[in-house]
C-alpha cells in the first residue's frame, strides 16, 4: 500500500504506456514524463506567485489579494489572463529574431534542468551518470537568454541592465559550482540519483543528509546565497529594481513574452531549489526513519516549497545590495569561503570516522567565516555605531 | 532679472550654470550620460526632478528642478485674513500639519503680543511630539523602501502612524489637515478620555522603536549601503543654512527647542543626539534616536498637564488686525527650522507672508553630497534629506 | 559576526508573519467596503445647514421653514477658498426667538473647492452651519453635481444629534437658554408696556 502510493506515478505511467505497441513504449513513456513536468511546474509557479503575494502581505501586516476567488486563489489566473491579453509590442529597431528567441531560450533551458532531478524514488526522467554537470550546463545557458533580451531591445538602459544581470550571474556561478563540488567529493559520483541514495540512510532515526555535517551546512549556506544571486532575487535583485536608473533587460517586452520571462525566473527558482534539495537536503528521503511511509515525492515537493518560502521571507525583509557591493561580496567573501569549504571536506574525508573530525572541521569553518566577515566589514569601516548627546 | 533681458539670454544664463566646470573631472566630457530622474519616479517623494550627468556610474553634476507643486501659498495669504491662512499652512508640509500650524500661530502671537494659556502649551507640545514621531517613522520607512525590502519597514511605520492619526482625528476632526492651532491657544480642548488614550498609545511607541532597531539598525546590508555615503561636512551644513536632523547628524549641536526654548520646552528633560560622520546612516539613526527622545517628552507632558482654558479669553477669532510691524516665528519642525515671517500694515490681511521652508534649504546641498557617488546612492541620499514637496514648492 | 543583523531582522519579520494570524495588532486591514471603521464624533467632511423641525411661519417645506441660517454672510467672508455663495432674500421670516430675520434665497457650497477647514462653523453666530460626516459622495457628473444647493445642504437637527451627539446637545442647551432669556426680556418689556399704558390711561382719566 505504502509502496503503491510512493510509486503511483511510475505505475500510472507504465499502465498508460502499455496500451501502445512495444516499439513505441519507451518514447511514449519519456514524452509522458516531459508533458507532466511541463504541466506541473507552471502550476506550481501559479501557486508560488499566490504564495509570494499573500506571504509578503502577511509579513507587512496586511492581507494579500483576496478578492479573486476564495483567499485570492484565482489571482494567478487573473494575472495570467492579463499578461496574455496585452498587446505584444516589439520595438521597431529591435532585432526581431533575437527578440523573439530570448524568452523561448530562457524557458527551454530552464525546463531542461528538470530532466535530471530525482523527484521521488525511481522518478527521474533521465538517469545520467553526469547529471550534475548536465544541470549546470543548462543553467548557465539560460544566462545567454538574458543577454539576448538586453541586446536585441536596442535600448541603452535595457543593455546596461542585461550586462549587470549577466555579470552578477557569472560571478555567482563559480561559488555555486564550488559549493556543489563538495557533495560530489564525498559521494564519489556526479549522478544525482546516487547522491540522494547516499543520503537515504538513518542512524538512530536521524537521516544522513549532508546538511547535518559541518561542510554540508557551510556548503548549503553558500549554495543558498549563490542561488539567490543566480535567480536575481532579493537581496540581489538590483537588475530588476524599480527605483534604480536602469530598467532591466525585460523592459521592452510586453504581454506573453514578459509572462514567459517571469515564468522562466520562477521555474529557475524551482529547479535550482530542487537541486539544492537533492544535494544537501536528501532529495526525496524522509527526515525521520519513522516517517518513510509518506511518499517520497511529497517530501521532495515539501522541501521545494520550503525553499520558496525562505526566498519570499528574505525578499520581505532585506534591502538590496548595490551592484559593486554584490560583486565584492561574491569574489571576496563567498569564493574564499567555498575554497575553505573544499579543503575542509577533503580533511573530513581523510580523517576517518569519529568526533574529532566534527570538531576540527567545524572549528576551521567558523574561524574562516568570522575572519572573512570581520575583514570585509573592517576594510570598509562598517559596523554598528554609538551616538553621543549634546550637553 | 531685468525686463530688457531677452528670453534666450535668460536661457543661456541658466545653461551656463549647468555647463560649469565640475569638481570631478570626467574621463571623457563628450560621453557623459545625462539623465532626468523624475518627476514621474517611484522614489522622489513627490513631483521632483533631478537632472544628473553621469560618467559611467558616478555622478558628475546634479541639478534639482522643482516647482511642480507650486500653489501660490504666499500670495494667497496676502489676499485672505490671518485666520483663513491657517488651513493653508496645514498643506505646506503635509506630513506634519500640527507643526506648521504651530509655527504660524507663534509668528502671529509675536506680532500681536498674545499670551497662550498653559494647558494650550502642553497640548501643543504633546501634539507636536506625536507629529515628530510619526514624521520620523514615515521618513525612515520611505528611505528603506527605496533600498528594496519591498516596503516592509514602511508598512510597520505606517501601522504606528495610523494610531497617531486616529488620535488626531478624535481631537481635531481630521487625520491630517488638522487646522488646530489658533492665535492665543488651541481650537478645542482635549477630553480626559483622549488623554487616557494618548497615554496608552505613547506606551506602545517605545516598543515600535525597539522593533525597528531589531529589524534594521544592525542589518549588514543597510550598513553597507548607507555608511560612508552622502557625507555632509559640518562647515558646509552651517554655511548652507541646513537645519534639523541633517545638521545634527553632521555633529552640529543646534536644536531650536533648546536654543529658543519656545513654548514650554525648557521644562522638559530631553537630550539632543549628535552624529559624528554626517552620512546617510547617521541621519537615519539620529531620526530613530529623536523618536525615542520624543517619547520621553510625551511621557513628561502627559503627566504634567493640568485642566484649564485652552484659548486666551481676550483673543478674537474673526477680524484680527495686528498693529503694523513684523515678526518671525520659528520652531523645530521635524524636518528642520520652519519659520514664518509676517509683515503687517495694520489691515486684516498680511502685507507680506513668507515661509522659510526647511526642506528647500536642506535641498540646496544635495549636489555637494552626491558628487562622485554611484547613481544608485543618489536616491538614498535624496531620501535621507527628508523633503516634502508641499514645503519645497509651497 | 557577519549575518547577525540579517538574522535578527528575519526573526522580526517571522514574528510579524505568524502574529498576523493571531493578533489584531499585526493585521490592521479593514476590508472596505464590507467593513467600515466607525467615524469619530469630531470627524468633519463637508458643511451642512441645520434646520429645526418645528414648523414656523406657516407654509413651505420643513427644511426651508426651519432653517436657522439668517444669511449674515459671515461664513462666506471667512471661508479661505471662497467656496460659499449666498444670496440674501428680500423678505423676512420669524426665527425661533420670534424675531424677523432674512433667510438665504440661495446658499451654494462647491464641495470640490471646500477644504473641510471648519472655519465657517467656528464663525457662525447662529449655530446654523455644521460639519457633516458623509464622505461617500463620488459622482460621475463633473459639471454641477459637486455644487450643493441649499436643499441638498439642509439636514435636520435630529440628524445633527445622530452624527455629533455631544456637540448637538450643547448647541440645544445654548439655544434653549437664549430662548429663556429672550422670553424673560419679552415678558419684562410687556409688563413695562402695560404698566406704562395703565399709567397714561390713569393720567388721562
Amino acid at each position: 500500500m505504502i509502496e503503491t502510493c510512493d510509486q503511483i506515478f511510475v505505475l500510472l505511467q507504465h499502465w498508460l504506456v502499455s496500451f501502445l505497441p512495444a516499439a513505441w513504449q519507451q518514447a511514449a513513456g519519456v514524452l509522458l514524463s516531459v508533458a507532466t513536468i511541463v504541466c506541473v511546474f507552471p502550476a506550481l509557479f501559479a501557486v508560488a506567485v499566490w504564495l509570494e503575494r499573500k506571504g509578503l502581505g502577511r509579513i507587512q501586516n496586511r492581507i494579500g489579494p483576496n478578492r479573486v476567488g476564495p483567499f485570492g486563489l484565482l489571482q494567478p489566473i487573473a494575472d495570467g489572463i492579463k499578461s496574455l491579453t496585452k498587446e505584444d509590442i516589439v520595438p521597431l529597431s529591435a532585432d526581431a529574431a533575437v527578440h523573439f528567441l530570448a524568452p523561448v531560450l530562457l524557458v527551454v533551458t530552464v525546463f531542461m534542468g528538470f530532466a535530471v532531478l530525482p523527484m521521488g524514488r525511481n522518478m527521474v526522467l533521465v538517469d545520467m551518470d553526469a547529471g550534475l554537470l548536465f544541470y549546470f550546463a543548462m543553467g548557465t545557458s539560460s544566462e545567454l537568454a538574458v543577454f539576448m533580451a538586453g541586446w536585441s531591445s536596442r535600448n541603452k538602459y535595457s543593455l546596461l541592465g542585461a550586462m549587470r544581470a549577466v555579470a552578477q550571474m557569472i560571478s555567482y556561478e563559480v561559488p555555486l559550482l564550488l559549493s556543489s563540488v563538495v557533495v560530489v567529493m564525498i559521494t564519489g559520483s556526479l549522478s544525482l540519483t546516487k547522491i540522494v541514495e547516499a543520503q537515504n540512510h538513518y542512524t538512530w532515526g536521524l537521516p544522513h543528509w549532508y546538511i547535518f555535517t559541518p561542510w554540508g551546512f557551510a556548503g548549503f549556506l553558500l549554495y543558498a546565497i549563490s542561488t539567490t544571486a543566480e535567480t536575481n532575487r532579493s537581496p540581489f535583485d538590483l537588475p530588476e529594481g524599480e527605483s534604480e536608473l536602469v530598467a532591466g533587460y525585460h523592459t521592452e517586452y510586453s504581454g506573453f513574452k514578459f509572462a514567459l520571462f517571469f515564468l522562466g525566473e520562477y521555474v529557475a527558482m524551482f529547479s535550482i531549489s530542487g537541486l539544492g534539495t537533492t544535494l544537501f537536503l536528501g532529495g526525496w528521503s524522509a527526515p525521520f526513519s519513522f516517517l518513510t511511509w509518506i511518499p517520497s515525492w511529497i517530501w521532495f515537493f515539501s522541501k521545494l516549497m520550503l525553499s520558496i518560502f525562505v526566498f519570499i521571507w528574505m525578499r520581505g525583509t532585506l534591502p538590496r545590495l548595490r551592484q559593486d557591493q554584490l560583486m565584492n561580496f561574491a569574489w571576496k567573501f563567498v569564493l574564499p569561503m567555498c575554497l575553505v569549504n573544499l579543503m575542509v571536506t577533503g580533511l573530513w574525508r581523510f580523517m576517518g570516522e569519529g568526533w574529532l573530525r566534527w570538531v576540527v572541521c567545524s572549528a576551521i569553518l567558523i574561524a574562516a567565516y568570522a575572519g572573512l566577515g570581520l575583514g570585509e566589514m573592517c576594510k570598509q569601516r562598517l559596523g554598528p555605531r554609538s551616538y553621543r548627546y549634546a550637553e | 532679472m531685468s525686463d530688457t533681458q531677452s528670453h534666450s539670454a535668460i536661457l543661456a544664463d541658466r545653461l551656463e550654470g549647468w555647463n560649469r566646470p565640475t569638481a570631478i573631472v570626467p574621463q571623457n566630457e563628450g560621453e557623459l550620460l545625462e539623465v532626468a530622474m523624475g518627476p514621474h519616479h517611484p522614489s522622489t517623494h513627490g513631483v521632483f526632478r533631478m537632472d544628473v550627468a553621469l560618467d559611467g556610474e558616478r555622478v558628475i553634476r546634479l541639478r534639482p528642478v522643482f516647482g511642480y507643486l507650486h500653489r501660490n501659498h504666499e500670495k494667497i495669504a496676502e489676499g485672505i485674513s490671518y485666520l483663513a491662512s491657517m488651513p493653508y499652512t496645514d498643506r505646506l508640509d503635509y506630513i506634519c500639519p500640527i507643526t506648521n500650524n504651530w509655527a504660524y500661530a507663534l509668528a502671529v502671537e509675536k506680532l500681536t503680543g498674545q499670551a497662550v494659556p498653559e494647558r494650550a502649551e502642553y497640548l501643543r507640545v504633546i501634539l507636536g511630539e506625536l507629529t515628530r514621531y510619526q514624521n520620523h517613522a514615515s521618513s525612515i520607512g520611505f528611505l528603506i523602501q527605496e533600498m528594496g525590502a519591498s516596503g516592509t519597514p514602511l508598512m510597520y511605520a505606517y501601522r504606528e502612524r495610523e494610531k497617531i492619526l486616529d488620535l488626531f482625528e478624535e481631537l481635531t476632526g481630521a487625520r491630517m489637515m488638522v487646522n488646530y492651532m489658533r492665535f492665543g491657544g488651541c481650537r478645542v480642548d482635549a477630553s480626559q478620555g483622549w488623554l487616557e488614550r494618548t497615554r496608552k498609545v505613547v506606551a506602545g511607541l517605545a516598543g515600535f522603536a525597539d522593533e525597528f532597531d531589531r529589524l534594521l539598525s544592525t542589518n549588514e546590508i543597510l550598513m553597507a549601503r548607507t555608511q560612508g555615503v552622502g557625507v555632509l561636512r559640518p562647515e558646509l551644513a552651517v554655511n548652507a543654512g541646513v537645519t534639523g536632523p541633517m545638521l545634527r547628524a553632521s555633529s552640529v549641536n543646534y536644536d531650536i527647542r533648546k536654543v529658543d526654548g519656545y513654548g514650554i520646552y525648557s521644562r522638559f528633560n530631553f537630550r539632543v543626539p549628535l552624529g559624528d560622520h554626517g552620512d546617510v546612516y547617521d541621519r537615519y539613526m539620529i531620526r530613530v534616536l529623536e523618536m525615542r527622545e520624543s517619547i520621553k517628552i510625551l511621557e513628561q507632558a502627559l503627566k504634567e498637564i493640568q485642566p484649564g482654558p485652552v484659548m486666551d479669553p481676550k483673543a478674537k477669532i474673526r477680524g484680527l488686525r495686528p498693529k503694523a510691524g513684523e515678526a518671525y516665528g520659528r520652531i523645530e519642525a521635524p524636518k528642520g527650522e520652519l519659520g514664518f515671517y509676517l509683515i503687517s500694515d495694520g489691515g486684516p490681511n498680511p502685507y507680506r507672508y513668507r515661509v522659510r521652508p526647511p526642506s528647500l534649504i536642506n535641498l540646496t546641498v544635495l549636489e555637494d553630497m552626491c558628487l562622485g557617488v554611484n547613481v544608485a546612492d543618489v536616491v538614498l541620499i535624496f531620501g535621507s534629506v527628508d523633503i516634502v514637496l508641499g514645503e519645497v514648492d509651497r | 559576526m557577519l549575518g547577525e543583523g540579517i538574522l535578527k531582522g528575519m526573526a522580526e519579520t517571522a514574528k510579524n508573519f505568524f502574529g498576523s494570524y493571531f493578533s489584531a495588532e499585526r493585521l490592521t486591514t479593514v476590508e472596505y467596503p464590507e467593513q467600515r471603521v466607525a467615524p469619530f464624533e469630531a470627524a468633519r467632511v463637508f458643511p451642512f445647514l441645520v434646520f429645526d423641525q418645528e414648523n414656523r411661519d406657516g407654509g413651505g417645506p420643513e427644511w426651508e421653514a426651519g432653517m436657522r441660517c439668517v444669511a449674515c454672510q459671515i461664513c462666506e467672508k471667512e471661508c479661505p477658498p471662497k467656496c460659499i455663495y449666498i444670496e440674501k432674500s428680500k423678505d423676512k421670516k420669524l426665527d425661533y426667538l420670534g424675531k424677523a430675520q432674512y433667510y438665504p434665497a440661495r446658499f451654494d457650497i462647491d464641495i470640490s473647492v471646500c477644504m473641510s477647514c471648519q472655519i465657517c462653523v467656528e464663525v457662525c453666530p447662529f449655530e446654523a452651519i455644521k460639519m457633516d460626516t458623509e464622505y461617500e459622495l463620488s459622482t460621475d457628473d463633473r459639471f454641477g453635481s459637486l455644487l450643493l444647493d441649499r436643499e441638498q445642504l439642509a439636514k435636520s437637527n435630529e440628524y445633527y444629534h445622530q452624527i455629533h451627539p455631544t456637540e448637538a446637545s450643547a448647541v440645544d442647551t445654548r439655544l434653549a437658554a437664549e430662548k429663556v432669556k429672550a422670553d424673560a426680556r419679552a415678558k419684562a418689556a410687556a409688563q413695562a408696556a402695560t404698566a406704562k399704558a395703565v399709567a397714561i390711561a390713569g393720567e388721562g382719566a
